[in-house]
C-alpha cells in the first residue's frame, strides 16, 4: 500500500508535462493575440523549465527527484514550527485578507495565471514527500484538492467580473451584464451550451472513474476502531469544532444556525444594490460575511480536518508523518476555575446532604462568572452594537430583523473566539455544567 | 431519391413522436421550445447575459446533471447490491470484477462528491450575483434545503458498502444524534425529560436511535439508510428541483442586472 518515490515518479513527471504544457499555450496566447511578446517568452522560459523538471520526475531516482522536492530543512521547519491550529487559521485569515485588499491587482489575468502556477509547483514540489503524496492522493481526498483549485478558480472569475463592475460604476457607467441585455433564443444558443457542458462533465467523470478506483477497506467490523476515524470529508469542518465545543453544539446547534442563517440572508439583506451581477463593493458588508463564513469557517476547517488532522485528531504538519503515539498535553481550564480558584481561591460547592434545589443553587453559583459573560454575549451585545456600530443597520431593519442577524452573526463569531481563548488562556469551557451535560 | 434522413423525418412514427420540424429557421426554434417535453422547462427566449457561462457559471445545471447520473448508475447498482450485513460488502467487492461495469461504482461515489462540490459552487455563485434578492429569496430557501438533501444523500451512500471507512464514517457522524440538547440522551437536559423517575430519552429512544435505528450502527441502520438513499431522500429532491426549476421561471428567468 505504502507510495514509494519510485512509484511516484510516473505521476509527478506528466504533471510537470502538463504543467508546461499549459505554460507554452499560455505563451503562444500572449504572442497571437496580444502581441506581448515579452510574456510570451518569459511564460515559454516557465514551460522550458518545467520540461527539465518532468524529466527529473520521471527518472524516479532519489539523488535526481531530490532536485524536485523541498529542501527537507524547509518541511522540517514547516513540520516544526508552523504547523499548529493557531498558526495554520491565522495564516489562512491573512491570505484571504490579503488577497480580498489586493484583489484589484490579483485579478489580472497574468498575475492570477502566475498565482496558479506558483500553487500548482508547490504543490507538485510537496508530492515528492511521501508522506504528503500518501494522503492527498487517498482516493476520498482527492475531490477535496480538486475542490480547492476549482473555489480558486471560480473566486478568481467572480472577482475579476466584480473589479470591473466596481470601476464601471465608480465611472457611473452600467455593469457589464447589462450590455448582454439583447433576447437570444434558447435553441440554440441555450440547448448547445448545456449540451455541451453535459458532455464535457460526464468525460471529466468518466476519465476519473477510470484513473482512480473508488475505496474499499476491510469489511466493517464494530471492535476495530481505526485512528483517526473521520466523518465524510463535507462534515469535517463541523468534526473540527469538536475540538473547541461539546458535540451537542458542534454537532446540532452550531449546523442547524448555519442552515437557519444561509436561509435568512435574503430577509436581512435589505441591500437592494447588487442583484444580478457580480460587485463587491456595492455589498461589501454581506460579500465579507459570506466569504467569512464560507471559505475561512467552512472551506479551511474542512481542509485542515482533511489533510493536517491525524490520529487522535492531533495536528500534524503536511510533511509530517501521521504517529498515532504523538502525545499533545491538554491543560485545559474552564472560565469557572480561572475565576474561583484563581480569584477568590476555592471552588463553590454544595455542602454533603443538600437538596437538588440547593444543589442546582450552588452549580448557578459557581459558574455565574461564565453565564454572566454568555448572557451578556448574546443577549445585551446586540441592543448595544444597535445603538452603536450598527445604528444605521437597526434603523433600516427594525428591532427583530437586527436582532435575529445579530444573534445570527454573533453565533458565527463564537466559533472563532473560541478557538482564541483556547490558543491564548488554554480555555475549555465558559460555562461547564458536566451534572446537566451543558458545557459551552 | 429522397434522402434517407428526409424519409425518416417524414415517416408517420417520427412525426407521431416529434410534434415539430426540424429547429432550422426562426418560427420552429421556436416551436421546439414549446411543444417539447424535455425543453420547455426553458423559455423560448432569453437574455443574452443569462447564458453567458461567465455568469451562471452553468453550476446549477451541472448540479442538475449529476444529479441524473446519480440516479442512472443508483438504479443500475441497486441490481447488484443487497442492504444486509451479510451480502453487502460483499456485492460492493465483487463489483470490481463484473468486468463490463468495472467503473459504475466509481462512476456513482465520484459523481457524488462532484455534486457536494458543484451545489457549493452553484450557491457560491447565485450568493456573489446577489441573486437570492427579491424576487428570488424563496428560491434560496428551497436551494438551502436542496443543498441539505444533497449533503444528506451523500451522507447515506457513505454507509453502504459497509466497510470500516463507511461504518466508522457514519459513527463518527451520527454522534451528533445523541448530543440533541433535550432528544439525544448524551446531550444536554435530557435527563430532565422524565415520567416519575423513569427517564424518557435513552439510548434506546434517543434521536441518534431514531437515525440508526439501533443503538449502534448495524443492521437497521443498514436498512434504515439504504431506503432513505435510495428512495425517500431522491424523491424529495426530485420535488424540490421542479418546485425550483418552475421558481427560476417564475421569478422573472435568470437574474441579472434591473
Ligand atoms: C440539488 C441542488 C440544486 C440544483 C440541481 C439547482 C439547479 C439550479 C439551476 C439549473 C438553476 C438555473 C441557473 C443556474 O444554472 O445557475 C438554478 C438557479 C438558482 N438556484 Fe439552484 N440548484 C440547486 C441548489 C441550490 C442552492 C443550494 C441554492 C442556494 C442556497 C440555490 C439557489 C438558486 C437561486 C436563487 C437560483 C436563481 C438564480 C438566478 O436567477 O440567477 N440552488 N438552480
Amino acid at each position: 500500500m505504502h507510495l514509494t518515490l519510485e512509484k511516484l515518479a510516473p505521476f509527478l513527471g506528466s504533471y510537470y508535462l502538463v504543467l508546461a504544457v499549459m505554460n507554452a499555450v499560455f505563451g503562444y496566447f500572449l504572442w497571437e493575440h496580444k502581441k506581448n511578446i515579452r510574456q510570451a517568452v518569459f511564460w515559454t522560459v516557465v514551460a522550458g523549465a518545467f520540461t527539465i523538471m518532468a524529466s527529473i520526475a520521471y527518472s524516479g531516482q532519489q539523488k535526481l527527484m531530490e532536485l524536485v522536492s523541498l529542501p527537507e530543512a524547509f518541511r522540517g521547519f514547516v513540520d516544526g514550527n508552523l504547523a499548529n491550529p493557531a498558526l495554520y487559521t491565522i495564516g489562512t485569515s491573512a491570505f484571504l485578507v490579503t488577497m480580498f485588499l489586493f484583489r484589484k491587482v490579483l485579478v489580472q489575468p497574468v498575475v492570477a495565471w502566475g498565482l496558479l502556477v506558483l500553487a500548482l509547483l508547490l504543490m507538485g514540489l510537496s508530492m515528492a514527500d511521501v508522506q504528503f503524496a500518501e494522503i492527498v492522493t487517498k482516493p476520498d481526498n482527492v475531490p477535496i484538492v480538486a475542490m480547492v483549485f476549482l473555489l480558486g478558480y471560480f473566486t478568481w472569475l467572480a472577482t475579476a467580473q466584480a473589479v470591473k463592475n466596481d470601476e464601471r460604476t465608480a465611472r457611473g457607467e452600467d455593469p457589464l451584464e447589462k450590455l448582454n441585455n439583447e433576447k437570444i433564443l434558447v435553441w440554440p444558443d441555450l440547448v448547445y451550451t448545456e449540451l455541451i457542458c453535459m458532455v464535457a462533465v460526464t468525460a471529466v467523470l468518466t476519465y476519473w472513474a477510470v484513473g482512480l478506483q473508488a475505496p474499499l477497506e476491510d469489511a466493517a467490523s464494530s471492535v476495530k476502531t481505526p485512528n483517526p476515524s473521520k466523518a465524510p470529508w463535507y462534515f469535517l469542518g463541523l468534526q473540527e469544532m469538536l475540538v473547541y465545543f461539546d458535540p451537542w453544539m458542534a454537532g446540532v446547534v452550531l449546523p442547524s444556525t448555519i442552515v437557519a442563517g444561509l436561509m435568512a440572508i435574503p430577509y436581512l439583506d435589505f441591500n437592494k444594490a447588487g442583484n444580478g451581477y457580480y460587485t463587491i463593493n456595492q455589498r461589501k458588508f454581506a460579500y465579507l460575511v459570506f466569504q467569512f463564513g464560507f471559505l475561512e469557517l467552512w472551506v479551511t476547517l474542512i481542509i485542515l480536518g482533511t489533510f493536517l488532522r491525524g490520529p487522535n485528531w492531533n495536528f500534524f504538519g503536511p510533511y509530517e508523518q501521521w504517529d498515532a503515539h504523538k502525545v499533545v498535553a491538554l491543560n485545559n481550564v474552564d472560565l469557572s476555575q480561572f475565576f474561583w480558584l484563581g480569584l477568590v481561591g476555592y471552588m463553590p460547592k454544595a455542602p454533603d446532604g443538600a437538596s437538588e434545589i440547593a444543589k442546582f443553587g450552588w452549580i448557578l453559583w459557581r459558574e455565574l462568572p461564565g453565564i454572566i459573560v454568555v448572557v451578556s454575549y448574546l443577549a445585551l451585545l446586540p441592543p448595544f452594537l444597535g445603538l452603536t456600530i450598527f445604528r444605521g443597520f437597526y434603523k433600516r431593519m427594525g428591532l427583530i430583523r437586527f436582532m435575529v442577524m445579530s444573534n445570527l452573526l454573533l453565533m458565527m463569531m463564537l466559533l472563532p473566539i473560541k478557538m482564541v481563548l483556547r490558543w491564548t488562556i488554554n480555555l475549555k469551557y465558559l460555562i461547564s455544567i458536566p451534572e446537566y451535560l451543558l458545557n459551552l | 431519391m429522397p434522402n434517407l434522413g428526409e424519409v425518416i423525418r417524414n415517416s408517420q412514427i417520427w412525426k407521431s413522436i416529434f410534434r415539430h420540424p426540424m429547429p432550422v429557421d426562426r418560427r420552429n426554434r421556436i416551436v421546439v421550445m414549446l411543444t417539447n417535453f424535455f425543453l420547455h422547462l426553458h423559455p423560448v427566449s432569453i437574455k443574452k447575459q443569462g447564458i453567458a457561462l461567465s455568469y451562471t457559471w452553468c453550476m446549477g445545471g451541472v448540479t442538475f446533471f449529476l444529479f441524473l447520473v446519480e440516479t442512472i448508475t443508483g438504479v443500475l447498482l441497486m441490481f447488484y447490491y443487497r442492504p444486509t450485513t451479510e451480502w453487502a460488502y460483499m456485492d460492493i467487492l465483487s463489483l470490481r470484477d463484473t468486468a463490463s461495469l468495472g467503473i459504475l461504482r466509481e462512476l456513482h461515489r465520484w459523481g457524488a462528491h462532484a455534486m457536494v462540490i458543484a451545489v457549493w459552487l452553484h450557491m457560491y455563485r447565485v450568493f456573489l450575483t446577489g441573486s437570492y434578492k427579491p424576487p428570488r429569496e424563496f428560491n434560496w430557501v428551497v436551494g438551502v434545503v436542496l443543498l441539505l438533501l444533497t449533503l444528506l444523500l451523500s451522507f447515506t451512500g457513505y454507509l453502504l458498502p459497509w466497510d470500516q471507512l463507511a461504518i466508522w464514517a457514519i459513527t463518527v457522524g451520527s454522534k451528533m444524534g445523541a448530543a440533541t440538547p433535550f432528544l439525544g440522551a448524551e446531550g444536554p437536559g435530557s435527563m430532565l425529560l422524565q415520567v416519575g423517575s423513569i427517564p424518557m430519552i435513552t439510548g434506546a429512544s434517543d434521536a441518534r436511535f431514531g437515525l440508526l435505528g439501533a443503538r449502534f450502527v448495524g443492521e437497521e441502520t443498514l436498512n434504515r439508510f439504504y431506503v432513505l438513499h435510495c428512495v425517500a431522500i431522491p424523491l424529495a429532491v426530485a420535488l424540490l428541483l421542479a418546485i425550483h426549476f418552475w421558481r427560476v421561471r417564475k421569478d422573472g428567468g435568470i437574474s441579472g442586472p434591473l
